[in-house]
């Protein structure tokens, strides 16, 4: 089935107005976006949690696969790559391999960890600190800019500019083109038909561009000196600079889509969480000392990526279900997050919680997420300028949640700014 | 009670003491002792609790197991004597165990 077609068909199968504490669990299907956009899927995943953790979907739009809903299960899912692969992509939707770039999230050892390794370098810290000074006064400027005691959206004048800024700072790319990555993350994650591109042809010449684009930056950073930037690093590491070109686009395209609607949707995520809970905003004003923990408990609340998939390689047993060869296996981070049998009052947001570390966000295993320590540097220098000058960022209206049971956020979120007397 | 000593990245060294059955990461987390993150709480699955071990202790305390390997192979920082610390068992035999905690964790 093409996927323009399932998206179709998917639109009679959502859950949203259905009681989650009554329907048939085999017609529980977590994949469709109904229930996310409409804010309606926790009640969903605490059934689930309760009644049937390792839950078989016989039906859905996508096909039949397994959710795995707590903690520990997924845990154990995450960190058997040898029974759990990765293989062929860790999205619900089966992708077609002639459109499909090659990127290590994607991949099995060994070969992902070579890849990875070749990667890793540039999101080191001892990297990161180089960045962070520039990364601040890019954070600053857009502050400074803001409209103060009117209403704006904040995921457009901030989240989405912020995480932009900090990608062209990432790559070094020119300042002023800086729009056409975020427009290569949305299409490389695109289904077609979506609203971004209408057929994969469309979306095939767009990722063309974009490799032709990285290739002038590749070979004008090969012929200087070695630069602290994502392409001069791949252009000059002895492992990644005989790379294919489409493996270099692969591991580029990676980056961008990582570290693209995670980061913007946790920076709205915060912000919301705050308004909703009043007594943690004042903690935070009393004590701003918190926010490196904070960060993490947004990080956990927001849970940016609801899930990753696995395929089984071979018959295996999870939790009392037998799950074959072949199966999909879908961890959903978003429910793990929330589950009181492995985190103290699970469903509360708490910034100053202990151990705000220990969340399912980021994935555990070889597959941990790869820029975890950008995106909390980035969400840390956010809040505490925000705190050099607000008194409040407030909620004013609706947010507006993205059609999505995979990426988890916000396309709006109207806001008014009250600064510090 | 056995005692750990962890070394931080600048120096400032903190002495913990702890009974043995659990593990040198635990013996970091009760005793607040900065630099080890401990994401996974010991699964072996997150590579925040890597230390270096003092090159007299490494014999004593053992060699990598393949879990391990694989991700401490994801820090950038790794060395020869390089450990997640949640894989090194508290024993009696390691009584006076010197550990160093690298500047960042993964
Ligand atoms: C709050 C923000 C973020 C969240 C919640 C997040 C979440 C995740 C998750 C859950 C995975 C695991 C994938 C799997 O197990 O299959 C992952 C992997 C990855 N992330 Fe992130 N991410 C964030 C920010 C970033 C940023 C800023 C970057 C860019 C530098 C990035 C780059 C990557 C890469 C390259 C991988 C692949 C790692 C591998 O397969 O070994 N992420 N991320
Ligand atoms: S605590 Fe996660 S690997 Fe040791």
């Amino acid at each position: 089935m093409s996927q323009d077609k399932q998206q179709e068909q998917s639109s009679n199968w959502s859950m949203v107005g259905k009681d989650p504490w009554t329907m048939p669990l085999d017609e529980i299907d977590l994949s469709h976006p109904g229930i996310w956009h409409s804010g309606e899927y926790l009640p969903f995943l605490e059934r689930l949690r309760r009644d049937d953790p390792v839950h078989y979907c016989p039906r859905s739009a996508v096909g039949p696969y397994w959710s795995v809903m707590k903690y520990q299960d997924i845990m154990t899912v995450d960190t058997s790559p040898q029974i759990y692969s990765s293989q062929p992509t860790v999205g619900i939707v089966d992708t077609f391999e002639e459109f499909t770039l090659p990127m290590f999230i994607a991949m099995d050892p060994p070969k992902h960890d070579e890849q990875r390794k070749a990667v890793q370098p540039v999101v080191a810290p001892a990297n990161l600190q180089r960045m962070e000074g520039l990364i601040r006064e890019r954070v600053c400027k857009i502050l400074d800019g803001l409209p103060l005691h009117e209403e704006f959206d904040w995921v457009e004048k901030v989240s989405i500019e912020l995480t932009t800024q900090m990608l062209a700072t990432l790559f070094d790319f020119p300042f002023e083109d800086r729009y056409k990555l975020t427009y290569w993350s949305d299409v490389a994650t695109a289904i077609p038909g979506g609203g971004v591109v209408d057929s994969q042809e469309q979306r095939w010449e767009a990722i063309q561009e974009c490799l032709a684009c990285f290739t002038r930056l590749w070979n004008e950073r090969v012929n200087s000196e070695p630069g602290n930037d994502l392409v001069s690093m791949l252009a000059h590491g002895e492992a990644t600079r005989n790379m294919p070109p489409m493996e270099y686009l692969g591991n580029v395209i990676l980056l961008i889509v990582g570290g693209n609607d995670t980061t913007r949707n946790s920076i709205s995520g915060g912000v919301l969480a705050l308004n909703e809970n009043p007594a943690e905003y004042e903690k935070l004003r009393a004590n701003p000392g918190l926010i490196p923990n904070m960060v993490s408990e947004i990080i956990r609340w927001q849970t940016p990526l609801a899930y990753m998939r696995r395929t089984a390689l071979v018959d295996t047993e999870l939790a009392g279900k037998q799950i074959k060869a072949g199966d999909k296996v879908v961890m959903w981070y978003a429910s793990g997050n929330r589950d009181e049998e492995a985190i103290d009052r699970a469903n509360e947001f708490l910034i100053d919680r202990p151990r705000a570390r220990q969340h399912l966000s980021f994935g555990f295993g070889l597959h941990r997420c790869m820029g975890n320590r950008l995106a909390e540097m980035q969400l840390r220098i956010v809040w505490e300028e925000i705190m050099q000058r607000f008194e409040k960022v407030e909620v004013v209206g609706e947010p507006q949640r993205v059609y999505s049971s995979f990426v988890k956020g916000y396309s709006k979120l109207p806001v008014k700014l009250r600064p510090l007397a | 009670m056995v005692t750990i000593q962890f070394i931080e990245h600048d120096g400032t060294e903190h002495r913990v003491e702890v009974e043995p059955g659990g593990t040198v990461m635990q013996a970091a987390v009760i005793n607040a002792v900065p630099g080890i993150d401990a994401d996974c709480g010991g699964a072996c699955s997150c590579a925040t609790c890597h230390v270096y071990v003092d090159p007299e202790w490494q014999e004593r305390v053992g060699a990598v197991n393949p879990t391990e390997d694989a991700m401490l192979s994801l820090s950038a920082d790794r060395k020869e004597n390089s450990r997640l610390s949640c894989q090194i068992p508290v024993t009696e035999a390691l009584d006076g165990l010197v550990v160093r905690t690298p500047e960042f964790q993964y």
